[in-house]
């Protein structure tokens, strides 16, 4: 598949902007400016960002805990992202929500999901009533290696495939199930191997590598959209920092090393890489996408910290949408 | 008015709004080609085919799931789970997704979504099989829950719920399936929720019930008055998630005296929060404590004499209300 020159900026600013996010975010949060626990995205950009890359904003996507990224991706507004992070009323969710849970149904942005697993039957659904409706849209859902342990995942997948649903299982491989490392957890190392089991293409890709995961995703959102029914999309990634927060060496359950030899494969150094050498861009080009996307940052989260709290009258509001 | 059983009027209901909407559809296991466990669906696969009315594997989670993801989507979903008792395993979806959506997202995700199970103990099904678990449900805020006790108001409340822009609990009695009653045949025939009905008037002593327990509510009021010359008014609370607890107070400052029947385990059921609320609201009325007629505190048992034990009985409404008098 040949890679327009678009493709890759548009790749490469997308997983910038989760990076420079996510970032900031912990920065924020390390300095208990902003509350709760927040699981970083950073060093999996490129599922994110190439798997978005395919679809528009009328596809659906379910999220996880770790679900900054996939809204960055989506193209979710900062300044939406950081007030909710702060729990102010500007927030995507009216700082209700926070971190696990924010959602923009414009984007289709279904929701990250403070439950392992919980998202894939909602996406199922969603792809239900896409075929349903036969308006051409496919749903992602977005797990980990952990939860496809989870019976939720399996039942999701297996209803997917028997009804030949518009939707891509879109597994996150980043090695650990929050501390347990993946050879604890299950007895296999594709996840993707699964995919036999429920009758539908189980595809590997490097999670690294955000133009892999683009052409990879390309077909499994392609075969969806065609009425070919769910792919199990497996991209082999890893969390430079912890489960929470921004520590990523000097933890217990992984050695450094491990952590250094993933660094190496950084997906944004890999691709600024690529562009340079085969001409697309300039060293100096792609900086000014870092510094655009900082000033985007400061600027958010300026607009976040500034933000009003939400008044306490809304404390009971919208537990039922009263029609 | 027709004379219909509750399964014909559930049926009634579910057709109407399948011709009323096309964004309705049902889901369900064994809804389809069966005909549902309870022959609640018998006939609508034939009558609107397998897009509208689609039988499942047997993966709760999943249902409920892809009922969530549909309503999301725009659909009206009504998905069956065959009982109550295998609702546990679509637990997460029900509370952490359906229930709390649209508080956490500020409003923006509405899970329009009716969730149609059959409830109660009462046919040696045992254990895992005989739960109550209205008052459960009703717990949790964000959903709202309804149980009707007759054909009219299986009908009426079901076809409300598909009107709701929230997740229905629609919880159906497995012991009410093949009662008769008169049921309206107007298409346009809704009973709103937060309503409660007065099924009995009367000046003694307030019964309260839900679902089942009306019945026993019920021949008790009959058994005190011919046999005691008590007057018990009995009413039919029709949804615990809106609770018209007015109507309930209202009844009690008139009769001074409460009893509450539920198939439901006591400790920790929804029979503590209504007494309660009548205590917090009506305190002064009150000429004895509220009385509770509940299922005893154990799992239930598959003999047919202790099971009979443990659910409560009119003659335990009775005793409850010749003790307060």
């Amino acid at each position: 598949m040949d890679i327009s020159k678009e493709t890759l900026f548009d790749l490469h600013h997308r997983m910038v902007r989760i990076r420079i996010f996510e970032e900031e975010a912990g920065k924020l949060m390390e300095s208990a400016k902003i509350p709760g626990a927040l699981h970083l995205y950073v060093g999996e950009e490129a599922v994110a960002a190439g798997v978005m890359c395919n679809l528009s904003d009328q596809d659906q996507i379910t999220s996880t805990h770790r679900g900054h990224g996939h809204l960055v991706a989506k193209g979710g507004d900062f300044k939406k992202m950081y007030a909710e992070l702060y729990g102010r009323s500007t927030g995507y969710c009216g700082g209700k929500g926070g971190s696990m849970h924010i959602s923009d149904m414009d984007l289709g942005m279904l929701g990250a999901n403070g439950i392992v697993a919980g998202g894939p039957p909602i996406a199922m659904g969603a792809a239900f009533a896409n075929k349903y409706k036969g308006n051409g849209n496919v749903a992602v859902a977005f797990f980990g290696d952990g939860a496809s342990n989870e019976g939720a995942f399996h039942e999701a997948a297996n209803m997917a495939a028997t009804w030949k649903l518009p939707l891509v299982l879109c597994c996150e491989n980043n090695g650990y199930g929050e501390f347990t490392p993946q050879a604890n957890h299950q007895a296999i190392k594709d996840v993707a191997d699964r995919a036999v089991g429920y009758g539908m293409p189980g595809v590997v890709c490097d999670g690294m590598d955000a133009v892999a995961v683009y052409e990879a995703a390309h077909e499994a959102v392609a075969r969806a959209r065609r009425g070919e029914g769910p792919t199990l999309l497996e991209c082999k990634t890893y969390r430079f920092f912890d489960h929470v927060g921004i520590r990523g060496i000097g933890l217990s359950y992984r050695s450094d090393d491990e952590v250094m030899e993933w660094k190496k494969r950084d997906a944004i150094q890999a691709i600024e890489k690529r562009m340079i050498e085969v001409g697309v861009a300039t060293a100096e080009e792609l900086a000014a996408v870092h510094d655009r996307v900082k000033i985007e940052a400061a600027e958010a989260i300026a607009f976040g910290e500034a933000s009003p709290w939400p008044d306490e009258s809304t404390l009971l509001k919208d537990v039922y949408n009263n029609d | 008015m027709a004379e219909m059983r509750y399964r014909e009027a559930l049926r009634e209901a579910l057709r109407e709004e399948l011709i009323r909407d096309d964004r309705v559809f049902l889901m369900g296991e064994d809804i389809g080609a069966y005909g549902g466990s309870y022959a609640v669906t018998t006939g609508l696969l034939e009558e609107f085919g397998p897009e509208r009315v689609r039988d499942t594997p047997i993966a709760e989670s999943g249902i409920i799931g892809a009922g969530i993801g549909a309503a999301m989507g725009g659909m009206r979903p009504m998905v069956e789970l065959m009982t109550i008792n295998f609702s546990f395993l679509a637990l997460d979806q029900i509370v952490n997704s359906a229930a709390k959506l649209y508080y956490m997202s500020h409003g923006q995700i509405n899970v329009p979504m009716v969730v149609r199970m059959a409830s109660g103990g009462g046919s040696q099904l045992a254990a895992t099989h005989s739960h109550s678990l209205e008052g459960m449900y009703a717990h949790f805020p964000g959903l709202k829950v309804v149980c009707p006790s007759n054909p009219a108001d299986a009908k009426g409340l079901l076809k409300r719920a598909f009107r709701d822009e929230n997740t229905v609990i629609f919880i159906e009695h497995t012991s009410l399936y093949g009662i008769k009653g008169e049921v309206p045949d107007d298409p346009d025939f809704i009973i709103e929720f937060g309503k409660a009905n007065v099924v009995r008037e009367g000046t003694d002593v307030t019964l309260i019930g839900y679902s089942g327990s009306v019945w026993q509510a019920s021949r008790a009021a009959t058994m005190l008055e011919e046999q005691e010359g008590i007057s018990a008014e009995v009413i039919d609370l029709r949804t615990l998630s809106p609770l018209d607890i007015e109507t309930v107070i209202r009844s009690v400052k008139k009769t001074n005296r409460a009893v509450i029947v539920e198939d439901d385990w006591k400790f920790g059921g929804f029979g503590g929060e209504l007494s309660a609320q009548i205590m917090e609201r009506a305190f002064d009325w009150l000429d004895a404590p509220v009385a509770r007629v509940s299922g005893k505190d154990v799992p239930l048992p598959y003999n047919r004499n202790l099971e009979f034990a443990a659910l409560p009985s009119e003659e335990d409404v009775v005793e409850a209300v010749l003790a307060m008098l």
